[in-house]
Formats: C-alpha cells, structure tokens, sequence
C-alpha cells in the first residue's frame, strides 16, 4: 500500500501562486464575496503565505527583514489532530495515509478547523456561488457513494472542506488502470499542484517505495516539515532555501 | 391529605394561586420580545449560513461557544452544590436547594441549544449518535451532558414529588382544572406513607452521590474540548479542574441572584435569611480565592515560557486586542471578592475611622473621574505630550488605584449594613467576570491560532441578539417555572424544624449556642 507524501522545494519555488489557482479549478473552491474575503473566509485549500505568518522578534523591520514564501497544502498528517476530534468520523485517514473529508457526514461543528494546527481547514461560512461563466465549466468529478461526498464535488453550506491530494485523480488512475487491464503504477497519479507548479518545484510520490523521488528528498539535510515539534509527522516535506 | 403549616401555605402554595402581578406579566412580555428577534435572527441564520455571525478563519469558535461553557457552567450551580450540601448534611441548605437545582436543569437546556446554534448542518444533529466516533471530545461532552441532565431533571423532580402532593391536597378552592390536574398527576400518587419516604430518602440519597462526580466530569470535560487541541494557550493540564472551579464559583453567583430574586418577588425572607448568604458567601469567597489561583497559575507557565505561539495570546490579554476583557475580569473579581471579604474583617467600630466615610468616598469617584478624563477623554496635544512620560503614567495609574480603593472603604460600612444586597452585587460582577473569563479564553486563543494571520473578532448583531434571547429564555424559564411549582421545597423545610426542635429537646445548651449564631 502507498504512502503518498508531497515534497516543496523553496529553492525552485518562485511563489507564482499557480499552485493555488489549480487547485481551486480542480477542486471547484468557491470565490467569496470581498467582504467575506476581507474578514479572513477566502478559502485557498493550498494557500502561498509569508513565513513567519505574523511579526516575531526575528523577523526585523523594513529594509532588514527575512521572510520566506511557503506554499501550503493540507500536510497530510501521520497522526492527525483532526480527526481525533471530529465527532462523526466526518474526516479521517485512509489505508493510503490520505486525510479525506466527507461533506456528506460533516455536521460544521468546526472543531477540526480549531484542532488543525496548521490552519489548512475551510469552513462554507455561506452557499457556494460562482458568476454564471465559471459556474457553467466546474470539474465534473467528483466521489459519491451512499452517504458519501468527496473531492470537488460542490459542498453545500455549513460543511468544512480542505486539502485531499486530488483523490479523485487517484480513483480515476486506478479506475484507468483497471480499464486496460494493468497494474496501477505510482506515477500516474499527482495531485493538480505538482502537475502545474511553474518552477517544478513541487515533487509527488510513494514514502514506502525506497527509490521513489520524495522518499529520496526526505533523506536530505535540507528537508523540514512545518511545526514538527508538535508531533503531528506531516507527509508534506519541505526542502529549506539555499 | 397531607397537612401544611399555615405560614407555608400563605407564603409558598397561596402565590402559586394567584394571579400574576403587573411587573409579572411586564418582564414576561420584554422577554418574549427579545427571545422572539434572537429567534427571528437565529432563522436567518439557519437559512443564510453561518456567514451571518462575525466568524472567520481563524476565529472558528466565538460567541455562541462562549455561551455554551458559560451556561453549562451556571449549570454547576444547582445539582453540584445542593448535592454537596446534602451530602454533608449542610442543615441551612434546606430553603435554597429547590431554585439551585432549578438553575441547573435551565442552564444545561439553554447550554444544549448554543451549540446547535453553532452548528453549521443543525439539520445532521443525530450523526453524533449514528456515526459517533469515541475519540472526540465531543462525543464525551455528549454523553457527560446528556447524563447530567436526565439527572437533574430526576434530582429535582425527586424532592419536588412530596410538595406537589402537598400541594394537590392544600389548594385554594380557587384553584384551575388545568391546575388541579396538573398537580394530581405530576404528584404521582404519592400519599406519605412510610414507605414511600424510605424510597425517596434512599432514591434522593443515591442521586445526591451520583450526581457530584457527573457534574464535574461535564465541566472538566468542556475544558479538554479546548484542552486537546494544539491551540496556543488552551493545550494546558491545568484547564480540567480550573474550570471545574470557575464553573462551580460562576454558579454560586448565579445561585445568588436567582435566591435574591426570588426572595424578594415572594417575600421569603422568613425562609432564605442571613446565615444562607453568610454560609453559601463563605464557600463563594473560597471559590473566589482558588479561581485567582488557577488564573494566576495557567498564565505563569505561559509568561515565563515565552513561545512563539504561547506568548502572543497571553501577550493580547495583558496590554493588545485584549486587555480590556482581560483587565475587567481581574478588577471585577477583585472587587467581588473586597465586597464579601471586606465588610467580614471590618470591626463595627470602624465607624469612627474617617476614611470609612461616604464623603472621601465621593471625593474619590470625582477625583477618579478626572484622572480617565486626563488618560482618555482630553485630546489636548501638551496634556497627551505630558502623559506620555512613563513615570506621569505610572503615578495616574497609582493615584486611580488608590481612588478606588478609597470608593471600596467608603462603601465599607453600606456593605456591611446589607449582606444580601451586598452579596448580590457581588455575585452579579462574578457572573459578568465568569463571562469575560470564557471570552479571553476561547476568542483570545481562536483569533491568535499558529500559522494564520492575528484576527480580531467583534460579535454581529445576529450573535448578540441570540446571546440576549438564551440569557432571556434562561430567565423566562426560571420565572415560570416558579410560577407553577413551589420555590422552596416544603417538606424539607418543615423536616428542618423537626430536626431543630428535636435537637433541642435533646441538647438544649447546644441548640442555644446555634440559635445565637
């Protein structure tokens, strides 16, 4: 069984954002309103933020600052706070170390959205909307099953949302694969980030295969995980500057 | 027939009868006016989503949580005192434990429901039953609560099943037949037999000892739904028995002005009298000095730790976004605690001390007044040039301290004249102080999360509306409630002067002792 991890090289990213722009096609996120957006409800399931996020100490004042731009995913947690809390097994964690969220057992209690650390959870503070143009091109995909919604299939109000890696794209790889009558290769499969990230910065794969990339770039003495002292193990690794 | 004392049916079955009163009907009308456009906003909320309230990434929690620890914490008024007090066989207990228990059985009711208001899908409110998944605090708050509340509804229907029969035997003839039903049914055919009392005294005694531990798991479990997260300032051990503290010291003040209140609406002062409020004050006073503690305690840790994500939220509440909650909190509580504390250790011959009087007391509130006036109000450049210097600072600072505390000993000999107005005051600061605890707690941790930029939350008129409309049903409930049942419990009353005069006749010297306390 996979291990499906994320590597982000911060040498080659160039903070386009084109990573968040994908996402949001490929996973049909609703645009809000700019008042909304204003009070902190814009929902960017792989947002590109400065870090660190607020002023410290270290962080200096203008012109002598240090500031680094991180793009971030959900991390995919080994041990998730998430879905500890989560009372109706709402989110969890498959077989494949993926978090999912299902928006057709979430009751919006928004306690994940308190436990993640990392702040990679969005809340449908209103009905989705989109201007008529985009409304009429949303991804069709989407994982539905009795009692089941997941992927960019279109949330309904009051639910959480976040970050899945593209598991649709990982059912339609597999579905493909069955279709030919083949094994299903690790390769074929990557979240939209990877497959548009301008500086090919972003890298996709199996932790459990020995030889594969990101099983490689964890080794290196560059690579980090964002707040590792809280003993979350994220399955996104980051490759530090220079 | 169960026979009554005459005096207990003039003052507690007679007002049951009677019509309702003009301020009755008024402040039943006010409520409903204000229940009827939080539910009017809680509707367009329901239909418009979440997005009508003022919370946003990260301020996930706010308000409505708020409520929710606020009112389960009221809630620890009732079951856990009157069952400690039982318990221990508190004697003056008798006359309070009827509207304690009353407290408890609204305020979970009303706590329940904040969180359905906080629910984004109300509407999959059975998926925690269907799909519950154990680890989830809030599966154990759940259960914790559901449990506490079907056991104090069972803890206070128990005592209140003898009065009912009193009641259904000693009615004025005036009495209506939706009453007359009422009370033969709810009395379930209880007679006073032998029998029955030994069932009841053993069904009463069980629960007393059942419900101490349930109540505190519901509020230490409250606490580990904040706890068990990674938030700043909420993963703390210290959090399970500081709200336990916090909730049984809220509840005492909210015991207070219930007892207060009904007190002065029935006019018992003949059965709530001076040693209830001297008592129950003294255990306040406790509970006052341990929630200090707790209070001092959770923010050292965080102050001397100084970590990046700690430090900021304790940072808010000492001099940023928060201060002002904060700072309220702890000059409110102080203040609460001057107003028990002080007039107990004043000898009467203060009197003749100059600084106890009124008139430096006046001169104070003045001289206050001058000193914010010079802070805030004045916007003249060379007086704000001037107070900009660290040592004027410190010196208005020191002088408005001082004033106040002069106000505090003006008011010295007042407090001491009336305990229970006193007490009141007191306990009313210690609720609105017990409030602001749950808001620095909860909305100062959500609006400095790790990772996501520093929010600042103010409620919408849709949040406060709905928090005015549960503090209106809560008190709504309450009046009627004692409109319909007896607000002191009859036969524990009437057991209470057997066991007196029993005590008597068998030790007249100690029984004297007591009487002159």
């Amino acid at each position: 069984m996979a291990r499906w991890a994320m590597v982000i090289d911060l040498d080659k990213c160039v903070a386009c954002q084109g990573c968040s722009i994908a996402c949001r096609f490929e996973n049909n996120t609703p645009a809000v309103t700019p008042e909304d957006a204003k009070m902190g409800r814009a929902m960017r399931w792989n947002d590109v933020f400065p870090l660190p996020v607020n002023p410290t100490e270290d962080t200096g004042e203008y012109p002598n600052v240090k500031s680094e731009y991180v793009p971030r995913p959900c991390m995919h947690c080994e041990n998730p706070p998430c879905i500890k809390v989560c009372p109706v097994g709402a989110t969890f964690k498959n077989e494949e170390g993926i978090v999912e969220q299902n928006y057709a057992r979430c009751i919006g209690c928004r306690f994940c959205t308190v436990g993640c650390p990392y702040g990679v959870r969005y809340f449908n503070w209103h009905k989705p909307d989109w201007n008529p143009e985009i409304a009429a091109h949303l991804n069709p995909d989407k994982v539905v099953g009795s009692g089941v919604l997941e992927g960019p299939a279109v949330r309904p109000q009051g639910v959480v949302e976040k970050c899945t890696f593209c598991i649709h794209r990982l059912h339609k790889a597999r579905e493909r694969a069955v279709v030919e009558g083949r094994d299903f290769r690790p390769d074929e499969y990557v979240p939209a980030c990877v497959q548009t990230c301008t500086g090919k910065a972003r890298f996709f794969g199996d932790l459990d295969d020995p030889n594969s990339t990101v099983t490689k770039f964890e080794k290196s003495n560059r690579s980090f995980r964002l707040l590792e002292d809280e003993g979350t193990h994220p399955k996104v690794i980051y490759l530090r500057q220079g | 027939m169960l026979k009554v004392d005459a005096h207990d049916k003039e003052k507690l079955i007679d007002p049951l009868f009677a019509k309702p009163g003009k301020g009755f009907i008024i402040t039943v009308g006010v409520l409903l006016l204000i229940i009827a456009f939080g539910a009017f906003m809680y509707i367009r909320q329901f239909l418009f989503g979440l997005g009508e309230t003022n919370m946003s990434r990260p301020t996930y929690w706010a308000t409505y949580i708020v409520n929710f620890v606020f009112f389960i914490g009221i809630s620890h008024a009732g079951t856990l005192i009157s069952a400690i007090l039982r318990v221990t066989g508190a004697e003056w207990r008798r006359p309070i434990t009827r509207v304690a228990e009353a407290i408890t059985v609204f305020a979970l009711a009303i706590g329940m429901t904040q969180i359905l208001i906080d629910l984004g899908r109300p509407d999959r409110l059975l998926f925690p039953i269907i799909y519950g998944r154990l680890q989830s605090p809030i599966i154990w708050d759940f259960i914790s609560v559901t449990v506490y509340f079907l056991g104090s509804v069972t803890y206070l229907f128990l005592p209140l099943m003898p009065d009912l029969a009193i009641i259904r035997d000693n009615m004025p003839e005036t009495a209506m037949a939706w009453q007359k039903k009422l009370y033969t049914i709810l009395s379930l055919g209880w007679r006073g037999t032998r029998e029955q009392w030994i069932r009841l005294e053993k069904g009463i005694a069980f629960m007393a000892v059942f419900i101490i531990p349930v109540a505190v798991s519901v509020h230490s479990i409250i606490s580990w739904i904040l706890a068990s997260t990674l938030q700043p300032g909420w993963h703390s051990t210290i959090f399970g028995p500081y709200f336990v503290v916090g909730a049984i010291f809220s509840g005492i003040g909210a015991l207070f002005i219930a007892m207060t209140g009904i007190r002065k609406a029935y006019g018992l002062e003949g059965y709530i009298a001076q040693k209830q409020y001297r008592n129950l004050g003294l255990l306040f006073i406790t509970m006052n000095a341990i929630w200090f503690y707790f209070t001092f305690a959770e923010n050292l840790g965080i102050a001397t730790g100084q970590q990046v994500y700690e430090f900021p939220v304790l940072a808010a509440k000492l001099w940023g976004s928060f201060a002002i909650p904060f700072w309220t909190m702890v000059g409110i509580m102080a203040i609460a605690f001057w107003i028990l504390v002080i007039p107990l250790i004043t000898p009467k011959s203060a009197e003749r001390v100059a600084i106890f009087h009124p008139r430096f007391a006046l001169g104070s509130i003045g001289g206050a007044a001058l000193m914010i006036a010079l802070m805030f109000a004045l916007p003249v450049m060379p007086i704000r040039a001037g107070l900009n210097i660290f040592a004027a600072q410190t010196v208005i600072w020191t002088l408005l301290i001082l004033e106040v505390v002069i106000i505090l000993l003006g008011t010295t000999l007042w407090l001491k004249a009336h305990p229970v107005a006193a007490t009141a005051i007191a306990a009313v600061l210690v609720v609105i102080g017990m409030w602001l605890e749950r808001w620095n707690i909860v909305v100062g941790t959500t609006t400095h999360a790790m990772l996501i930029p520093y929010a600042t939350y103010i409620p919408s008129l849709t949040e406060i509306a709905v928090t005015a409309a549960s503090l209106s049903m809560f008190i709504l409930m309450f009046m009627l409630f004692f409109k319909v049942f007896p607000s002191i419990s009859i036969w524990e009353v009437a057991e209470g002067r057997r066991v007196q005069e029993h005590a008597a006749r068998s030790a007249p010297k100690t029984a004297k002792a007591s009487e002159a306390h």
